[in-house]
This record gives structure tokens, sequence and C-alpha cells, in this order.
């Protein structure tokens, strides 16, 4: 019975505790700028180098990967969604600045706010390999419209 | 005839989802755990279908095969609601719709932490038929599915459900841990179980090709759940509780196939179970919709 009580206060606890975690962060207004969340990666993360950036399967890999999980908000080539609701796109300069350990961080823990969600149901080498791709999209010029 | 109907449902299903394949394709990720939940969220906009069976050993009854459709859509990247619709054929009795819920998935931290938590809150309107297992809580037993449909049915719930969903992804480990907590609406205790999974990809990178049959497609893992008792008798005594190896197959077309055998853990278990589903997820289901009633 004592096990059932302390069972049942925690669970009560923990739950008001995580719905007013949930209410705070929730409640600030989302920034203007699409990129903004480049910038609110920790340094650590955001220095964090890209163990695949050499791997000659790793933009293959990582194109496969946008195809199947990406393009519907960022478009088949990165140009963005097709209305402000969708992703960003991602032949910008900020994405080409922006370093792997950047992307990569953003990509585990998306930008819920927004509507991005957290892709750190894929694993860890799967995210690096989208990296590099996205890294690749950015470095080329932006395809005319039209080329979906 | 119960079975001839059954099956007919089945194909009509299977039918209605091949022909939406092709206006929506894209492809999912979704976890191999049938009882168990992550704490991941239904993509933004995305509608996941799914179509689940649970065959179950039944001792002192009628062995029986429980099915539910599942409608998973992604409201925003915090918030997932999905639709159930439950029936079942018992073997020598009847087919019969057993009841509908409406669940609802919140979660709260807005990044990745050490621990990943996920609010649950469901509303359940089955009968006494009801059969799918989708979990298990207080004091249920094998015992309780033994009556036949007519009698069964006439006991009719209306229960509130909670979950409070911990999870976490680790170099490719995905741990679960989910803590039940049931009220039937109709003035009885508050119910408790859980229901724990680990899982891993059977590759960690992706290939370079575009295939079917690539490991990394592949995700296995374990789920174990269970009842926990009441707030009057809290604890595992006349409580069932059950093991179950769980296989999930990620196809680029979208489409996923999950297959489960789980095992009764003691003798107020049923023996053993057999569940297999199908899924299929319909990226930008969303902005179609809003686009038909003139949205952007």
């Amino acid at each position: 019975m004592l096990l059932m009580k302390i069972t049942s206060l925690s669970i009560s606890i923990t739950l008001i505790v995580l719905c007013a975690g949930l209410l705070a962060g929730y409640s600030t207004a989302a920034d203007a700028n699409p990129y903004g969340e480049l910038t609110k990666v920790p340094a650590k993360e955001s220095a964090r180098t890209n163990p695949l950036e050499h791997d000659p399967d790793a933009v293959a890999a990582g194109g496969k990967l946008y195809g199947l999980h990406c393009a519907e908000c960022h478009g088949a080539n990165g140009e963005g969604g097709k209305n402000k609701k969708k992703g960003p796109a991602l032949r910008v300069s900020e994405i080409h600045q922006a370093t792997p350990g950047t992307l990569f961080w953003l990509l585990t823990n998306g930008a819920v706010r927004r509507g991005m969600p957290v892709w750190s149901k894929l694993p860890e080498p799967q995210r690096w390999q989208i990296v590099t791709y996205v890294k690749s999209l950015a470095a080329s010029p932006t395809p005319a419209s039209g080329t979906r | 005839m119960a079975g001839l109907s059954s099956r007919g449902s089945g194909l009509a299903v299977l039918a209605v989802l091949v022909v939406a394949t092709l206006a929506f394709p894209a492809q999912a990720q979704e976890s191999p755990y049938i009882v168990t939940y992550d704490h991941y969220m239904e993509e933004p906009g995305s509608l996941d279908v799914e179509y689940f069976s649970t065959f179950g050993t039944q001792r002192g009854g009628n062995d029986f095969h429980a099915f539910w459709m599942e409608f998973e859509y992604g409201a925003n990247a915090w918030w997932t609601t999905e639709f159930y619709l439950d029936g079942q054929t018992t073997v020598g009795d009847s087919t019969i719709f057993t009841g509908f819920r409406w669940e609802n998935r919140f979660r709260l931290l807005k990044h990745e932490h050490f621990i990943n938590p996920v609010l649950y809150v469901e509303y359940e309107n089955t009968s006494g038929a009801d059969k799918i297992l989708k979990e298990v809580e207080g004091h249920d037993v094998e015992e309780d599915y033994s009556d036949p449909n007519s009698v069964a049915r006439q006991d009719h719930g209306h229960e509130l459900e909670t979950k409070l969903i911990l999870s976490k992804t680790f170099k490719g480990w995905n741990i679960a841990e989910n803590t039940i907590a049931t009220k039937n609406l109709s003035n009885e205790p508050w119910e408790f179980g859980y229901a724990i999974g680990a899982s891993r990809p059977l590759a960690l990178k992706a290939s370079a090709n575009r295939c079917s049959l690539c490991r990394e497609n592949f995700i296995a893992g374990l789920e174990m759940y269970g009842g926990l008792g009441d707030r009057y008798s809290f604890g595992l005594h006349d409580t069932s509780h059950y093991l179950a190896p769980v296989l999930a197959w990620n196809l680029p077309s979208n489409w996923t196939v999950r297959l489960s055998p789980g095992f009764g853990l003691n003798d107020n278990s049923h023996q053993f179970i057999l569940r297999w589903g199908l899924s299929h997820e319909f990226a930008g289901f969303g902005s179609a919709v809003a686009r038909i009633f003139g949205g952007h």
C-alpha cells in the first residue's frame, strides 16, 4: 500500500512539474527568422565534427534519407516548402556557413515550436549522412524553379 | 462466416491503403513496439493508417483474433492524436465491434534530454468483449476473456487512461518505459500497469541505394508489459505479464510491417499471443486536406 501511494504521488508530482515545464517551454513566441534556431545551438555541440565527412557513400546515403524523411517539408532539392508552414530552404548561406555539428544538433533535437520534429529516432550515423548531404546541397547553387 | 467477414474487412482495408499509397509517397521510420510507446511523435501533418491483429490462446474458452484500426495524425511536432476502432472474432462464437478509443500524446520538453517524457491521455469507450490487449493493467487476467461475446459485450466501459512515457535513444538503442494509470469512469478504482521496451535497427548506417531488404530497414527488439493491481491492491498478485520479441520492417514505399509473438509469464496470462500489423504513413496529409478546403 505504501509503495502504491509513493508511486501515485511520484506520478502526480512528475506530471505537475512536466506540465509546468510544457507551459514555460512553449509560451515564448517563435522568432521570425526561420534560421534563428541555428544560433541557439550550444557551442560544444556546434564544434562537433562530422565523422562521415570523407565517407564516399555519405552524400548518396544522406540523399536517400533526405528524400525519405526531409523532402516533404524542405523540398526535393532543398528549395524549401511550398507554404510558410513548411520547412525553410536549405540551399542558403545560413546553412552553408553552419558547422556540421550545428546541423546535427538541430536534426537531433528538432525545432519543436517551429514544427520540426526531433529526428533522434534515426541512428546517429544516419543523421551524419543527412548532414553530409545537406552540406553538399548548401554548397551547390540553387536550381532553377520548377526542377523538383 | 465470422472468419469470412473478418477476412473481407481486412482485404477492404488493404485495398484502400494500396490505392491511397499512390497519392502520398514518402517513408516512415516506425518503432517495432506494439504495446510500448517511445517518445517520438507522428511527423506534423502526416497521417499514419495502421491495422493490427492479435491472435490469443484462451484456456477455459475459445481462442480469439482481435483486430483494430488506428488513425494517427501529427497535429504538430509536440502533439499526436489518434483514433482507434476495435473488433474481435472469437473462434466458434462471433465477430463483433468492441468500441473506440481517442488517444493524445504530448511531448513535454522541446529538446532531447537524457530522459524524454511524453504525457499520454486516452478516452476509451469499449465493451467487455474487447480483446486487443493494447495494454494490460490492474488485475487483468486470462479468465476475464473467457466469457462468450453475447455476455461480455453487455459490460460497457468508459475509461480514462493516462501514461507517463519515458524514453531514450542512445547509440542506436531505444529504451522506453510506460507507467499506466487507468480510471473506469463508473466509480471504479484507479488501475495500474507498465510496459517496457528496448529496440535497435539491425544496421545504423544507411546504404547508398534505395532498397527494401537493407538491414537498416529492420528494427528488432523486446517488450514486456503487465498489470500492477489497483488502488486498493497494488502489486503483482492476480496480475498477468507478457514478454514479446518485436520486429518492424520499414519499407521505402512508406509501409511498415510489424510482427510480435508474445508469451505469458505466469498462470494468469494467455499462454501465447501473436500480433502483426501493417501501416502506411501519408506524409503531407494535413496539407492535402487544407488545399481541398481552400487553404495553403
